[in-house]
């Protein structure tokens, strides 16, 4: 079951590599803040598994529940930010 | 792939993996729709649905193989969250690409890279 988490993890690994593909070379910002919000969702994911690989799920899931509130409030204090800018 | 997953597994890690392997699936598809769809707001319908169902998904398939404890608990309140606030970051991100001025994309007409529709 490791060794399936373990592939589980590098395919997530290169779907972030997907992503990223986005964040580079996205055509506005806003493009490059959806796709670092989906990469943000993906890591979650990869820690959750790397919990369960390392035997230490009670400590790997504070840390995914931290991570998916600084993505979210990330995510919406950049939103607001363009929001009252106007342009981007 | 299959034939590393030792055959003979108890019948609650056959659901796990069932289930994790149908999250990598949508994981795969929004990945997909956002590197290929021509417009922001597609981009979006891609990412906002796809991701939120397979990190329902992975979780499920994660609790059903650790087991009910603390820890599935924690796990369920991360799927709950998510399940709450992908969808508002979506829409909070769509909200802030229409106060910008981004025109949505239409069939006959082309984009410019900053997003204005030309003829």
């Amino acid at each position: 079951m490791n060794t399936f988490f373990l592939f589980v993890d590098l395919f997530l690994g290169f779907l972030v590599l997907g992503c990223l593909y986005r964040v580079v070379l996205g055509p506005t910002t806003i493009d490059r803040m959806i796709a670092v919000s989906a990469i943000g969702t993906k890591t979650l994911v990869i820690l959750i598994l790397i919990g369960f690989i390392f035997g230490r799920v009670e400590m790997f899931v504070d840390i995914c529940t931290v991570y998916a509130l600084l993505n979210f409030l990330g995510t919406l204090a950049a939103t607001k930010y363009f929001e009252e800018k106007g342009k981007c | 792939m299959l034939t590393m997953i030792n055959l003979n597994l108890p019948a609650n890690d056959i659901c796990a993996v069932i289930l994790i392997i149908s999250g990598l699936f949508f994981f795969f598809t929004s990945t997909l729709g956002l590197l290929r769809f021509p417009d922001l707001y597609s981009r979006m319908h891609a990412t906002g649905k796809g991701d939120t169902l397979a990190v329902l998904l992975i979780t499920s398939g994660a609790i059903i193989h650790h087991g009910l404890n603390l820890n599935s608990a924690k796990l369920s309140l991360i799927a709950l969250f998510i399940f709450i606030a992908n969808p508002t970051a979506t829409h909070a991100i769509g909200r802030a690409a229409y106060r910008c001025g981004i025109k949505p994309w239409l069939r006959n007409c082309k984009t410019t890279d900053s997003g204005e529709p030309q003829k």
